[in-house]
């Protein structure tokens, strides 16, 4: 215990003292929430690879899933393993950051340096915990749009993201159509599905249901539920990977044994890992975050804020739209995808569609697939040419 | 449906069916392949083009000239498509390829003011002389599958077509029959030998009589 609770300490550093640039709204400027609530002062952590052009034309904003961060071509500051998208971010690699300014930001509610329920309430001087108003994927959106004020970027190039950076990547479309000349939404939906909040809701009342949780108040107590965020974890990493990759990976191999122990070790190598899994993860996220990620995801449904019609949400958009989904993917599965394209024909949009056939399920989109790679390099290239960046 | 292009021997259809369409229009292209049509008229016709192709090679090719294409099939996805959509709904070598010839025809008529069809033409005299003198299922240059792999399950003549397109109640504005360089037929030669000598013919229809 006594590593992961080092662990533990220096991911919670990250949240009050992050190893990443930052930029601080304070008073009187502020986020209004879609909840009501106004959030101000309010830090944001984010990440820049490339140098942005004279004429501001080549930012392309990277949008982080559920579990997550603003590290995304740079070793993690907690866990010291690669970037989580390196197979993307690089010179020479489809966002090329020999060509574009690549920007990744800690959404709003993480826990890696922008604020969220582990930052200080500045009205009692205690880490918020569930005092954090809840946010939404619109709000992460708006929090990032004050960030390219900041910077000065009036036009973002491309919007790119898969799973919950995906659902960002829909939500700027919709919400700054004319600040988004390219979007690439990977493996995700317009809305959160039935099953999807279902999957949530069990791992959030494993975190909750965990005694060290104490309503939320663990970091004011000194204790950490990781015991119930490594079993949210677990569960939640099922629905990332499929059936077939599963047991291609594993099959029913034993781990480090010859025989069943006739016991509730972790005999297989399936369980094996996905307790590796849980704990790793741990280490570097926030029990309550964790909670308020789920959520955002849930409430989610970009349709409902249109009317009820998603075509709405995109009508009359100048942006051009590459939509991709993974064959295996079950928790974001095609379906969800080609009802975001027929919306995106209906509302007249500019949309590329292309469903990659492979057996990795939905965490694909952060893997090395080539047809992803070759995919995503061929519209940015594309989009770079039509938007005169060399 | 990509393999049925990319396969056949000439596309100097395409050269012929961008012709058909007029500039600054709104095109829809159905089986796409890797583009070229699309690329065609978008730089010298400057259309507002789309398209959907089955095979993700095509609609990788397509995405990498920055063209909008979506994978799917004309069979299941014209049907999501609003009425009136596009000034054209182009198919080009296609119609013989997919599962339901006359509902794929009356979405692209019903998506499209007008739709620009080309078929392979199964009256050729060279599919005629084959089935007739050898008794062999024809594999032709253009048509160069066996009957066990072919993807194109439902041939037809280009009589049969006109008659179609008259069953669906749709009027044939243009057609043109080219010969196997790609030539087109003189347009006074009786329909018979259209049938006849055409290799394939390319015909713009609008919905109504």
């Amino acid at each position: 215990m006594g590593d992961a609770a080092i662990l533990a300490n220096g991911a919670l550093s990250q949240s009050t003292a992050p190893d990443s640039l930052t930029f601080r709204i304070s008073p009187p400027a502020a986020l209004v929430m879609d909840s009501g609530a106004t959030l101000s002062p309010l830090t944001i952590a984010y990440q820049t690879y490339g140098a942005l052009n004279a004429a501001r034309s080549n930012a392309l904003l990277v949008c982080h899933a559920l579990s997550g961060d603003q590290h995304v071509a740079n070793l993690h500051p907690v866990t010291g393993r690669a970037g989580w998208w390196e197979t993307m971010v690089g010179p020479g690699l489809p966002f090329d950051t020999d060509r574009f300014f690549v920007i990744c930001s800690n959404v709003l509610g993480g826990c890696m340096g922008t604020t969220g329920p582990a930052s200080i309430n500045p009205e009692t001087g205690n880490p918020f915990g569930l005092d954090f108003p809840i946010v939404t994927v619109a709000d992460m959106v708006r929090a990032q749009a004050l960030l390219l004020d900041h910077l000065g970027i009036e036009t973002l190039f491309c919007v790119a993201g898969g799973s919950m950076g995906g659902m960002q990547v829909l939500q700027w479309a919709a919400s700054y159509p004319t600040r988004v000349f390219a979007a690439l939404p990977i493996a995700t939906s317009a809305r959160h599905s039935s099953q999807n909040i279902a999957f949530h809701e069990v791992g959030r009342q494993a975190v909750m249901a965990d005694p060290d949780w104490r309503g939320g108040r663990y970091l004011i107590e000194g204790a950490r539920p990781s015991k119930g965020l490594a079993v949210a974890r677990m569960a939640a990493h099922i629905t990332y990977l499929s059936d077939s990759a599963l047991h291609r990976r594993f099959g029913r191999n034993l781990q480090d044994r010859s025989a069943r122990t006739f016991s509730f070790d972790a005999d297989f190598q399936v369980e094996s890992y996905l307790r590796h899994q849980g704990a790793i993860f741990v280490e570097r996220f926030d029990p309550n975050s964790y909670l308020y990620m789920t959520r955002a995801m849930d409430y989610f449904d970009l349709a409902a804020d249109y009317g009820g019609s998603l075509a709405n949400a995109f009508k009359g958009s100048r942006t051009r739209f590459c939509v991709v989904s993974f064959t295996s993917d079950w928790l974001f599965p095609t379906s969800d995808s080609r009802a975001l394209v027929r919306a995106l024909n209906a509302g007249g949009a500019s949309v590329s569609f292309v469903e990659i056939e492979t057996d990795r399920g939905h965490d694909a989109f952060l893997l090395d697939v080539p047809e992803l790679i070759e995919t995503t390099r061929g519209f940015i290239d594309a989009a770079a040419r039509a938007r005169g960046i060399s | 449906m990509s393999l049925a292009r990319t396969l056949a021997s000439s596309r100097v259809d395409l050269l012929r069916v961008a012709e058909l369409v007029a500039p600054g229009s709104r095109v829809l292209d159905v089986g796409c392949g890797d583009g070229e049509l699309l690329r065609l008229l978008t730089e010298e016709r400057n259309v507002d083009g789309r398209g959907i192709e089955l095979s993700q090679q095509g609609v990788n090719d397509c995405v990498a000239k920055g063209l909008s294409v979506i994978q799917g099939d004309a069979d299941a996805d014209l049907a999501d498509y609003p009425n009136d959509a596009f000034d054209y709904v182009i198919l080009s070598q296609t119609l013989q390829a997919t599962r339901r010839p006359r509902a794929v025809l009356e979405h692209m008529l019903r998506i499209g003011r007008r739709a620009i069809v080309s078929v392979p033409n199964f009256g050729h005299w060279q599919v005629r002389a084959q089935l007739a003198l050898r008794g062999r299922m024809p594999v032709t240059q253009s048509l160069a599958y066996s009957w066990y792999d072919t993807p194109n399950i439902h041939f037809c003549t280009i009589a049969d077509f006109v008659a179609l397109a008259h069953e669906v109640g749709a009027t044939i504005d243009k057609s043109v029959a080219l010969d196997p360089n790609g030539r087109p037929l003189r347009p006074l030669w009786p329909k018979w030998a259209w049938n006849l000598f055409g290799e394939q013919a390319i015909f713009l229809l609008h919905r109504g009589r």
